[in-house]
């Protein structure tokens, strides 16, 4: 199960729409399994149909989190024309970065939102829930 | 000469779980082939066949990614820092 916050959500989605036509690509970092942080990130490719991290980009956000004692807990990209459904492509490339979960936005309908949360392991998908918190409201 | 190199965690079974080596060498070329003496089976996760650096890896030396150094040619001094990243990539395509 993954476990985000709607600040967070609305963040990747806002992020997909924005970058729509081309695919989006980002990080979440977390520590002990919490998201802690978005990092929305420049697609290298520039495509709508293909992603990936620019390499100077991505050493400075690796080293960000490392240096905050988190971890990388999500790899989040964008789909624009398909389902937010990890393609054989992305499992293909999900065996260099083990042990996260891979969100999938898709922005082929504009008025709807498609996100959905997947564990790849030895090539296997297996959607996890996506669970959106609301921040409690303070009373006062 | 000695040169930090750090490791991302899909290649520490090469390193027995370390994710900092040391290593020696006047080009990455040569620093590979110094790694490998200690770590077999880390060269072959970073260079193809053909010689070439794979596309699932980056390198960077000093924070620059050697594709836009000298590749496998990109010379080493004594200090230098060496990262290595797993590439991030994918897409609907």
């Amino acid at each position: 199960m993954l476990v985000l916050p709607r600040e967070m959500v609305d963040a990747v989605v806002a992020h997909a729409r924005r970058d729509h036509p081309d695919e989006c690509c980002g990080v979440i970092a977390g520590r002990d399994g919490a998201a802690t942080r978005v990092f929305a990130m420049a697609n290298a490719e520039r495509s709508p149909t293909g992603f990936a991290f620019d390499s100077a980009e991505q050493l400075r956000v690796w080293r960000e989190i490392d240096d905050a004692d988190e971890e990388v807990l999500v790899v989040y990209h964008s789909h624009t024309m398909t389902e937010a459904y990890p393609s054989r492509t992305d499992v293909r490339w999900s065996a260099n970065t083990p042990g996260v979960s891979w969100l999938l936005v898709s922005t082929r309908d504009p008025d709807a939102v498609e996100l959905r949360s997947f564990r790849i392991d030895g090539g296997v998908v297996a959607e996890e829930p996506l669970h959106v918190v609301d921040r409690a409201v303070e009373p006062g | 000469m000695a040169v930090e190199v750090r490791i991302p965690t899909i290649l520490r079974s090469y390193t027995g779980g370390e994710k900092q080596v040391s290593g020696s060498g006047d080009t990455l070329a040569a620093l590979l082939d110094d790694l490998e003496s200690r770590h077999a089976g880390l060269r072959e996760r970073l260079v193809t066949p053909e010689g070439g650096l794979h596309r699932f890896v980056n390198v960077y030396v000093n924070d620059e990614d050697v594709r836009f150094l000298g590749g496998l040619g990109t010379q080493l001094s004594d200090g230098d820092s060496v990262t290595v990243l797993p590439a991030v990539a994918g897409g609907a395509r």
